[in-house]
């Protein structure tokens, strides 16, 4: 096996490894809702390719208000979905668009777009 | 100081002499005239605080105000709420009154807030007539303007509490609708000097406004899309012509390793980058963005595609040099302008299907009325529908939109209801008939009560259904959002080891094919098809089910509805309309029919027995006039008897005949013969001699026997659940044609039954009115509600069926079972065409063939993979419900 193969085989095996490692594995930053007045927990989450934040902490038995602001009108994100509880929403673009609901139990939720491209999570403490 | 005389209005100055107190405040007057005109009816001088003057202010500081109640059924609840209200500190007098449900309630503003009283009343057991409204106000600066409005709010006539918040601009008023409306609300806020903006939640049409722009916005993004792909289109040409100097034949100075050519491929690296930063701009937004969540999406794989494209063909235009051999210095322009222009093209498709596929849920919402015309004191008036509130009474008139929910008061019409239960045929409504919102009054005029208004509608909970139902998951999901999960990644990484490979093991020009195999696997892999193939099916499912007066609970609902065995069908109301009328009716010699109806009917006057009303019923339609009675007497479980015109009539079953010695004759085996049909024979006797018989029965609802035809056609078990006795179960069975029977079944032990058939290893659709029935709705694997006009969000039904009709079981199966193929399609779509699209691209079938997919054909295939996808879902829509 000549040199350049041999650095390229081990450069792609790398970079294999890295890919897997941060798109699969590596820790995603946990947002904790911050509780405003009325004891409802909100946070604005931006939507633009993906959400951000995108992995939430909340706590159970108290009403959650996300409120998201879409800012591109690729039609992707047009709509986020929580399945498990039963909530949608139309993203209006460039408009904040609340969602609420109270979580009961707890555990780990997803939101997500209606293709299920873009994902976020709902951690319920 | 100057003061104005309240009685003639003379202005004057201050004398101090003819002074009276009233309501806290100091009135002068021109003279002792004037002031006793005053004090004798100081309520006729002061002007109102509003127009509509339910608050009135007495001498002593005392406010009176009148608070409608709602669910008062008896006069005993007045003193019930009188006694409860009158507790309270601060109340001077509190009246209510049953027949104008109203309480009058004078009290002391000082000691008592009117929020106290409507708590007083609720926890009597009553609502007050109130209404909620939230209002946008702007030009607000600090926390002093704040209690301005609030305090001038809540001074005003009819309005109970306001709380006005300042951060975010908006004001919370509770009101009392009869006594001040929306518009008198507004102004109060303006005259003040801020602004007021529409409501800033609930309001059903705020959806519709949302619901247009949304339509705008996708509007506007697929003129965008189109642009951009006019743009990228546009700049393949020239680009794709100088890619293949030899296929073209052009002449020498264009062909490879010219000092031309290099200078063309300059060119067009330069022009490729509005390409992919203007046209593709969407591919780096959404890659970047996802990738600083740790996330990868179809943008990911597009964009690092033709990155890596334009990077080495850009090496090569501008450095031709570096190359250790000339072969190696190539270009891929020409696939960074035509991917792009394929994949935009493909996105802007997709929004237009898309589109199409949640037209349904549009058209619901579509069907919201704007307006209403209540009558509210005597005088009709035009209101926005959203200020409706229970118990008013609308006015609709031939050809108009029914705003919300209610019961007709006066009047009859027929009414298309069509667009709420998907029957054809438009109904004959009279007094006392349900009326659903956002029907079509056909041809009279009547008036109706409001029973349901704002989000309790029946069209409200049947968007908020679709909506709940198109954003669930079906079980069959999960696989997918297993795959979708790790596909993205898993193509990149599936396009770094095929570049390995192909660099290790590939023919020369080793680096140029590893190059191509990569870009080629980035771009052909369609995670979109994958997540589009089961929501966009479900979603036109779902919607198709609503407009057939079918709505689906959930997307398991769907899923489950396909693969059933046994349907389970509750006799009363289900198979048969659940109100028995009179079927037979059988007279003695020389008697007539007419006779015997008006003489039971008569006996029957007044009776609230179900076979009493089927008679009473009867003799209506045969417009039978009734005769007085007297001397009646009912015998428990026997019948009842009653003087009519002279006559004694006695009414009731064999048992009460033989019981008081009378001899049927004949009429016994005619009447045992009518039993065994299942209906129940009612005997006549007319002074003392067994006149005829009436026979009375649950009819069957006229499609039912068909349906269960149907049923069977599907390969369905029909099994009949009853608490009647068998004799009557049986005669049912036989006429609808249902093969097996559960006679005799007591309420709780449905539930028990269908478990029974559950552990016969089938699974069981249960099919009832989900009132009696919830528990073995509940059981079942899917419990198919049947449902009575505004009642729709059933609790216990997996799916409910708003027209009463057992067809609508048939087709929401044919629906359930139509998805869910469309649903296994696209999956089986979208994973082959990954499935194969990737290996292919990354050469497998180079070492056996030959060949190599280009990646202009990647992107292609790419491209349309989804919108064949969405298409696929859009045949559903068309899907025909044979009969």
């Amino acid at each position: 096996m000549a040199t350049d193969q041999i650095i390229v085989t081990l450069s792609g095996i790398t970079l294999a490894v890295i890919v897997g490692w941060y798109f699969w594995f590596s820790e995603k930053k946990v947002t904790r809702l911050a509780t405003v007045e009325g004891g409802v927990q909100e946070a604005l989450i931006k939507v633009k390719g993906g959400y951000s934040p995108d992995v939430i902490l909340v706590d159970a038995g108290r009403p959650v208000r996300l409120n998201f602001l879409r800012e591109e009108t690729a039609a992707c994100s047009e709509q986020v979905l929580f399945p498990d509880f039963g909530k949608q929403a139309t993203l209006t673009p460039f408009k904040n668009v609340p969602v609420e609901f109270t979580p009961d139990k707890p555990g780990t939720y997803e939101f997500q777009c209606a293709m299920g491209m873009l994902r976020g999570k709902l951690i319920v403490q | 100081m100057k003061v104005v005389d309240k009685v003639c209005g003379m202005e004057l100055e201050s004398t101090g002499t003819f002074i009276t107190e009233f309501g806290g405040s100091r009135y002068e007057f021109c003279s002792a005239t004037c002031k006793e005109k005053f004090d004798a009816e100081p309520d006729k001088y002061i002007k109102p605080r509003s127009q509509s003057a339910t608050y009135r202010v007495n001498k002593s500081g005392i406010e009176r105000v009148e608070i409608p109640i709602l669910g008062m059924d008896c006069a005993s609840c007045a003193t019930t709420i009188e006694k409860n209200v009158n507790l309270l500190d601060g109340v001077v007098a509190a009246n209510v009154n049953y027949g104008s449900e109203k309480l009058y309630l004078d009290y002391d503003p000082n000691l008592l807030a009117v929020e106290h009283v409507v708590e007083a009343v609720k926890q009597s057991g009553y609502k007050v007539g109130r209404a909620e409204l939230d209002l946008g106000i702007h030009g607000m600066h600090c926390a002093s303007c704040v209690t301005e409005i609030e305090s001038e709010l809540f001074t005003s006539s009819g309005i109970l509490s306001a709380s006005v918040d300042l951060a975010g601009e908006s004001a919370h008023v509770t009101y009392i609708p009869s006594a001040v409306q929306i518009d008198q609300i507004k102004k109060v806020i303006t005259d003040l000097g801020y602004e007021v903006t529409d409501s800033v939640s609930p309001g059903t049409d705020d959806g519709k406004d949302q619901q247009d722009e949304n339509q705008l916005a996708r509007e506007r993004e697929y003129k965008t899309l189109l642009r951009k792909f006019i743009f990228a289109g546009i700049i393949s040409l020239p680009v794709m012509f100088f890619s293949y100097p030899e296929l073209w034949g052009l002449p020498r100075q264009f062909q490879r390793g010219s000092e031309t050519l290099q200078w063309i491929w300059v060119a067009m690296s330069v022009i490729s980058l509005p390409v992919m930063f203007w046209s593709g701009s969407q591919f780096f937004t959404g890659a970047w963005a996802a990738f600083k969540n740790h996330s990868a999406n179809m943008h990911t794989l597009i964009a690092t595609g033709i990155s890596a494209a334009w990077l080495y063909s850009s090496t090569a235009a501008f450095f031709p040099q570096i190359f250790p051999s000339q072969e190696l210095a190539d270009q891929f322009f020409d696939v960074i302008s035509v991917v792009v222009a394929l994949v935009v093209l493909g996105m802007a498709l997709e929004i237009r299907a898309k589109g199409k596929s949640s037209e349904a849920i549009k058209k619901l919402i579509g069907l919201q009325p704007k307006t209403a015309r209540v009558v509210r004191n005597g005088e009709e008036m035009d209101l926005p529908v959203e200020e409706v509130v229970l118990d008013d009474v609308i006015v609709v008139r031939p050809g108009e939109k029914i705003p919300v929910d209610g019961v007709i008061v006066e009047g009859s019409s027929s009414v298309d209801e069509s667009m709420i239960t998907g029957e054809p045929i438009p109904i004959e409504k009279h007094e006392n008939d349900e009326v659903i919102g956002a029907t079509i009054n056909k041809t009279g005029s009547f008036k109706f009560k409001a029973t349901k208004v704002g989000k309790d509608t029946a069209l409200a909970q049947i968007i908020k259904m679709v909506q709940q139902a198109q954003s669930s998951k079906a079980p069959i999901q999960r696989i997918v959002d297993k795959v979708a999960g790790y596909f993205v990644p898993a193509v990149i990484i599936i396009a770094i080891l095929s570049f390995v490979t192909w660099y290790d093991f590939g023919p020369q020009p080793n680096l140029i094919y590893s190059l191509i195999v990569f870009v080629t696997v980035l771009i052909i892999a369609c995670p979109c098809a994958l997540g589009l193939a089961t929501p966009i099916s479900l979603m036109v499912g779902v919607g198709k089910g609503a407009e057939n007066g079918i709505l689906i609970r959930s997307g398991e609902a769907l899923e489950s509805a396909q693969k059933l065995d046994v349907v389970v069908l509750d006799k009363t109301g289900t198979i048969t309309a659940g109100k028995p009328v009179v079927t037979d009716v059988v007279t003695a010699d020389g008697l007539d029919v007419r006779t015997i109806l008006t003489f039971a009917a008569s006996v029957e006057r007044g009776s609230e027995h179900p076979l009493g009303e089927a008679i009473l019923e009867e003799a209506k339609n045969k417009k039978l006039k009734l005769m007085e009675t007297q001397d009646f007497n009912a015998v428990p479980g026997h019948g009842v008897e009653a003087d009519v015109d002279g006559h004694r009539i006695l009414l009731g079953n064999i048992k009460f005949m033989l019981q008081q010695n009378l001899d049927p004759g004949e009429l016994i085996q005619k009447g045992s013969k009518l039993a065994d049909n299942g209906k129940t024979p009612m005997f006549v006797a007319i002074d003392k001699k067994v006149a005829g018989i009436i026979a009375v029965a649950d009819t069957v609802k006229e499609d039912s026997k068909e349906a269960i035809a149907r049923l069977k056609k599907l390969g369905l078990e029909v099994v009949m659940l009853t608490g009647d006795n068998k004799r009557t179960a049986d005669a049912i069975a036989r006429e609808v044609n249902v093969d097996r029977v559960l006679a005799e079944v007591l309420p709780e032990d449905k539930a028990f039954n269908v478990q029974k058939l559950q552990l016969e290893g089938k699974r069981v659709a249960m099919v009832g009115d989900g009132i009696n029935d919830a528990p073995a709705l509940a059981q079942a694997d899917i419990g198919f509600a049947i449902g009575s006009g505004t009642d729709v969000a059933i609790e216990a039904s997996d799916i409910t069926l708003i027209k009463g009709s057992l067809n609508g079981v048939v087709t929401a199966i044919q629906i359930s079972r139509a998805t869910m193929r469309n649903i296994r399609q696209n999956l089986f779509g979208a994973f082959f065409y990954n499935g194969l699209g990737l290996p292919i691209a990354a050469g497998v079938l180079y070492p056996f063939f030959g060949v190599l997919l280009s990646p202009m054909l990647a992107g292609a295939a790419m491209a349309f993979s989804s919108v064949t996808v969405v298409t696929n879902a859009n045949r559903l829509r068309r899907l025909k419900l044979n009969k």
